[in-house]
């Protein structure tokens, strides 16, 4: 069983159906971790030190969050420029995250169809989330694809059901499963079969 | 009953051990607790102590002047000159209409007009040390009966020095053959040279404040011997005392005065921690001696009178002071604790008692009752007011609980807010503006009128005590914030609270680092320091017009703060290790040097290398070698 640590980052959690659910959906379960970011440090004062402890004990990192302005939130980015420290994270004498799964789970509110070369934004979601490939290959991780939620202007509720669901199982699989390199040719973690 | 000293000594101590918490703990007060100790010790119960209970009444009568002493060092000469409109305003009326109205009364029963004159001065001066210590107890010192109870004790002070000087000039105009020993040692000099030497012996505690006693006690401070400061401390008060004496004014104003001139030093709060427990155990050992000197083989056979003579002071005295309240335009709670708590005959009439009768202007028997007398209306104060409060208060004037509508009582709020001033007002106007509406307890009766006239919903009372808390709502809310600056009430709720409403959170306000460390050894979970946030942030702008950039200074200062409530809880593990008593003063002393050893210890730095490219220039560096 492998250990699973959720960095969800929500600057209001309050007013979320998506993130929020998600999380729920996750909560509890043995050999996952969960940390609020927002709740955690309001002030941005993160804890380094503690943040890099349960780095290390994780096998699978998630950066759980929703997509603004076609990045993460602020406090995401600042837990990226404190926590993985040269030396620690990367660079020469940086191996203590070699190995570990990265991936990020993301709602956005346009559709699947708006992000492409054709759509409203103009490129796929992947491209997008390039510096977060790049940060995961920097720290010699191993980046798995996005789980994405998409339209959530207008999902219904048994949609969104449905792929929290589907999150919770991915978050089992990812957890018990003894092989995953399957997952890394996916267009997204969503596809994935049990 | 003739026994050791050591005997003697652990009657007093034990009275005081077994009586002060037993009424404490029924809500009486340390004042009731001692007098009743007194009591019980006293000739007429127990037998333990006789006769020379008047003795340590007047060695312990100390206690008052160390009060005092430590009441002016509290009071900064700006402060003192502010309330002078209320000193001759509200205490010069009571002195005077006070002493008219029982001579009058005296006058017409028939006595003699120099006993009249003598008695009724004497019973127009309330005590200070049961008024003071009543008032500090109930938190009520920063009300406004608090503060005209405390203009009327100082006008009371004052006027102890005219009374004194008139007692032998009546006394010569009786008899002729006065004992001139018992008089202060100027006495026999011509009146000018008297009054000169008045205005000297003042003049010299103003002026030696400033150029003998802060020179010496900067000396003595250097030898690091806190015995010797103590000693210091000892000697300034005794000296002021005797210096007093001398030419015949009341020792209690002349410390007093010492206090006010002290009270700017630098040595202000060594002074009051190193005097604190002298004064403590002088004025209990001065109550136990009130209780044990009344006479009730006297009070005995002259049962009816001796009652009859204390209700009508106690009503006379208590109509006088609220009339002068309430043409103050005191409100009528503030009014009701003042002129309760002032209603007393003061141990000053010990003095003058005594005195008039060495001067033969009153006779032996007449001067026992009336310390009967006063004795008792001493004891009958904390009850009084513990009247005033659970009986009288809840009826008249501000009640407890304000009556409402039957819908807007229903809601319980979540939380209690104890104590409104300054502090606990932004925290409970941050929560009404989030839509949070606390439940507000306060013991400043003025101060809860206008916050229901504002519409806030409070509860009025010894924010302590647990049925109020009960009412309030202590057992459905879920947090309990104290903004209470007094650490005794804070100590008290805390422990309260724990007892009889383990349901709530407590978020405690701490004055400094000292009740802090209190507030973890009763394991409070959250502590806040006053002061800690602003100070910071204050060192924040320094920082920054120093030319550090804002947001490093900000982090820097996220960690400091941490660090620092990080280092107490250290301090506290480092405290508890030492199990010997420390003094309060060596105790903070030591606290500061230890927290200073723990910051040279720790380099102040960011512990991260986000946005800063050296170290990775230099590992870089180091990898291509």
């Amino acid at each position: 069983m492998k250990n699973i640590l959720v960095l969800m980052a929500h600057p209001k959690l309050e007013h979320s159906t998506v993130i929020s659910g998600l999380t729920a959906s996750i909560n509890g379960l043995e050999n996952v971790q969960i940390t609020d970011l927002y709740e955690r440090y309001p002030d941005f004062n993160i804890d380094v030190q503690h943040e890099q402890e349960m780095l290390f004990g994780a096998d699978i990192v998630v950066w759980l969050h929703p997509l603004y302005w076609y990045t993460g939130p602020p406090l995401l980015q600042q837990w990226i420029d404190l926590v993985l420290e040269y030396n620690w994270a990367y660079g020469h004498k940086g191996t203590y995250l070699k190995g570990k799964y990265l991936f990020n789970a993301i709602s956005t509110g346009g559709s699947p169809e708006a992000y492409s070369a054709t759509g409203h934004h103009g490129y796929p979601l992947k491209e997008f989330l390039l510096p977060y490939k790049q940060t995961a290959k920097l720290c010699n991780m191993k980046y798995l694809p996005p789980f994405q939620i998409a339209g959530t202007h207008n999902i219904t509720r048994e949609q969104l059901n449905h792929e929290i669901n589907k999150f919770k199982a991915l978050i089992l699989h990812l957890r018990d499963s003894p092989n995953l390199s399957d997952l890394e040719n996916l267009p997204f973690l969503n596809d994935f079969k049990q | 009953m003739e026994n050791g000293f050591l005997f003697q000594a652990i009657i007093y101590l034990l009275a005081a051990v077994v009586c002060v918490p037993l009424a404490k703990k029924i809500g009486m007060g340390s004042v009731l607790g001692y007098l009743l100790a007194g009591i019980i010790i006293g000739p007429y119960v127990f037998g333990f102590i006789g006769e020379e209970g008047e003795d340590i009444m007047h060695f312990a009568e100390f206690g008052v002047v160390m009060m005092l002493f430590l009441i002016g060092l509290e009071l900064e000469p700006s402060k003192l000159w502010k309330m002078r409109q209320m000193i001759t305003r509200v205490g010069l009326s009571q002195v005077l209409v006070t002493t008219l109205a029982f001579f009058g009364i005296l006058y017409f029963m028939g006595l003699g007009w120099r006993q009249a004159l003598a008695i009724s001065t004497s019973l127009a001066l309330s005590s200070t040390a049961i008024t003071l210590q009543s008032l500090k107890e109930k938190d009520q010192m920063n009300s406004s009966a608090g503060r005209n109870s405390f203009a009327v004790l100082l006008m009371q002070d004052i006027a102890v020095i005219p009374i004194l000087a008139v007692l032998p000039l009546i006394a010569l105009a009786a008899t002729s053959d006065v004992d001139l020993d018992h008089m202060s040692p100027i006495a026999q000099f011509p009146g000018w040279l008297q009054t000169l030497f008045v205005f000297g012996a003042v003049i010299l505690v103003i002026v030696s404040g400033r150029y003998f006693i802060i020179p010496m006690l900067k000396l003595v401070a250097k030898t690091r011997l806190r015995e010797l400061f103590v000693a210091g401390a000892l000697l300034i008060v005794l000296g002021i005392a005797f210096l007093m004496e001398m030419v015949g004014l009341s020792p209690a104003l002349g410390t007093f005065l010492g206090g006010v001139i002290l009270a700017n030093s630098q040595f202000k709060h060594e002074l009051e921690s190193d005097l604190e427990p002298f004064k403590g155990l002088l004025l209990g050992l001065f109550f136990i001696a009130v209780g044990a000197s009344i006479n009730f083989g006297l009070i005995g056979e002259n049962a009816l009178m001796v009652f009859a003579a204390t209700l009508s002071i106690l009503l006379i005295k208590s109509l006088i002071l609220f009339g002068i309240g309430k043409v103050n335009k005191i409100s009528t709670d503030q009014t009701l604790i003042f002129a309760l708590g002032l209603s007393q005959v003061g141990e000053f009439a010990f003095v003058t008692f005594s005195f008039a009768t060495e001067l033969n202007i009153i006779n032996a028997k007449t001067t026992e009752i009336l310390m009967a007398v006063t004795a008792i209306s001493m004891t009958f104060t904390p009850l009084l007011l513990l009247f005033n409060e659970r009986l009288l208060l809840p009826y008249i004037g501000t009640k407890e609980k304000e009556e409402k509508p039957h819908d807007e009582m229903d809601e319980s709020n979540k939380v209690i807010l104890a104590g409104f001033s300054n502090y606990g007002s932004t925290v409970g106007r941050f929560l009404r503006a989030n839509g949070i509406k606390p439940t507000i307890l306060d013991s400043d009766s003025d101060r809860v009128n206008l916050l229901r006239k504002m519409g806030f919903e409070v509860f009025y009372g010894d924010v302590t005590r647990a049925d109020l808390l009960e009412m309030a709502g202590a057992r459905e809310a879920t947090i309990l914030i104290s903004a209470i600056r007094n650490p005794e009430t804070n100590y008290r709720l805390v422990t309260m609270v724990k007892k009889h409403f383990p349901n709530l959170e407590l978020m405690v306000r701490a004055k400094d680092k000292r009740e802090a460390l209190e507030l973890l050894d009763l394991e409070v979970p959250h502590i806040y320091m006053q002061n800690l946030e602003s100070a910071v942030r204050m060192g924040k702008d320094v920082l920054i017009k120093m030319g550090f950039r804002a947001h490093t200074v900000h982090r820097l200062a996220q960690d400091f703060i941490k660090y620092d409530e990080d280092s107490l809880v250290e301090l506290a593990k480092v405290k508890n290790d030492k199990k010997a008593f420390i003094s309060t003063v060596r105790k903070s002393i030591e606290m500061q040097e230890n927290l200073l050893s723990f910051e040279l210890n720790k380099r102040f730095s960011l512990n991260d290398h986000a946005w800063d490219s050296d170290t990775i220039k230099e590992g870089e560096e180091k990898n291509k070698e």
